[in-house]
């Protein structure tokens, strides 16, 4: 009798691990083979952004050619995958910046030749920041938001039902409805041209080399030497999201 | 201890069991059908999404043709802008977004670019930029005309 339970324990075991192991690569044929750009793998890279604020000139180039790139309207208030922002800090009264952002600083900025006494200034560019820790993917109920095995974190819109919690989830603001589809948006991190070995828009139109697109996988990217030579810092570290976009210079006053 | 009522077998209970159980197999069953119409075959291949969402976002089309293009077939700009102040602007940060152009099509030709404005758009003084970055007050530095009367925009030093 012993060995007969034994024979059927081990019956069942193999059973149990089998029907998991069919099921797993029933999962892999069903899913076939994504057409990503070829020779790219996705898992041999980790994207991210660095943005210098001490280039920054506040030109609007990356704004104007985010928007040409991606088909972002115009003509609708709040649709920005990037944006930049002007910031006016008093410098005795740190915690209260001014700030605007004129359209995104699409038209640019307008001038203002006399900032004022102790009042310092700077522009700070904004988009997704591609976090580890998505607070916006962890609240999508239909897996319409997602990080890739490249770290980018992007939104399937033939999925998305514009429920808008990932909007109000996003510690960072880069979330909005895209007033033509009525579902979620956000920065790509210009996946389609990312996979095919370009640059980001923003960073192929940004005069100076504020914005840079970093490869944290790849151990020739110049990130490691800038990110080990420079104090970098990302927005809102508080908030544990694993945020990739890295700021040199980036003030405290930055929201 | 209530009695078997005559004439009824052992068993004679056991088509609701059935009953309830053909139900419940048949409810089982819809749903996996109902699932599989609407789960798409790809969700869950490397996560919670759908695997092909990947290969969608990556296939859209691009709108810039990236420098490497531009340097393709531009030798003279390329040689003019080398050492220069603007050597490292990539092409269309003032020409445009050109994907169009350098994949052949002769008729999308870089948009017409003036000389005046698109030079302000950087070089104007204004708050916020960072100490050395060229800047100019327009009313102090050239009234008006095109900044091209001084400057070459491929290598924009004078002398």
């Amino acid at each position: 009798m012993d060995q007969d339970r034994r024979d059927f324990l081990l019956n069942a075991g193999k059973l149990i691990v089998l029907t998991g192991a069919a099921s797993l690569a029933w999962d892999s044929v069903l899913a076939g083979t994504p057409e990503t750009a070829p020779n790219y793998r996705a898992t041999d890279h980790w994207w991210g952004m660095i943005i210098d604020i001490d280039e920054c000139i506040g030109c609007g180039n990356c704004v104007r050619a985010c928007k040409a790139e991606n088909h972002v309207p115009t003509d609708e208030p709040g649709c920005y995958r990037t944006w930049v922002e002007r910031y006016q800090v008093p410098v005795d009264d740190l915690d209260r910046p001014r700030v605007d952002s004129p359209n995104g600083g699409y038209d640019g900025f307008p001038v203002i030749d006399q900032p004022g006494e102790g009042i310092k200034s700077f522009f700070v560019p904004k988009l997704c920041n591609h976090c580890v820790h998505s607070p916006c993917v962890q609240v999508c109920p239909v897996g319409a938001t997602f990080d890739g095995p490249d770290g980018v974190v992007l939104i399937d819109k033939s999925r998305c039902v514009g429920c808008r919690y990932c909007v109000q989830a996003c510690p960072y603001g880069c979330r909005f409805i895209d007033p033509r589809t009525k579902t979620a948006d956000k920065c790509t991190l210009c996946y389609h041209r990312i996979t095919k070995g370009l640059t980001t828009a923003c960073c192929e139109a940004c005069p100076t080399g504020a914005r840079q697109l970093v490869d944290l996988k790849n151990p020739k990217d110049p990130v490691h030497e800038f990110l080990r030579t420079h104090k970098v810092h990302v927005l809102k570290p508080h908030m544990a999201t694993g945020a990739k976009v890295y700021y040199n210079a980036l003030d405290g006053a930055v929201r | 201890m209530i009695g078997k009522p005559a004439g009824e077998s052992r068993f004679g209970h056991a088509r609701h069991v059935v009953r309830v159980a053909v139900l419940f197999a048949s409810g089982f069953v819809t749903f996996l059908l109902v699932r599989q119409a609407l789960v798409p075959a790809d969700f869950g291949a490397y996560g919670f999404y759908r695997g092909g969402a990947l290969g969608d976002a990556a296939s859209l089309p691009i709108t810039f043709a990236g420098q490497a293009a531009c340097v393709d077939c531009h030798d003279a700009v390329v040689q003019a802008r080398h050492g220069s102040k603007h050597e490292r602007v990539r092409c269309e940060a003032c020409h445009g977004a050109l994907a169009q152009h350098a994949s052949g099509d002769v008729a999308a030709k870089p948009k017409t670019l003036n000389p005046r404005t698109l030079c302000l758009t950087c070089h104007v003084k204004s708050s916020g930029k960072p100490e050395g970055f060229p800047q100019i007050v327009p009313a102090d530095h050239a009234e008006e005309g095109p900044c091209t009367a001084c400057h070459q925009p491929h290598a924009p030093r004078i002398g």
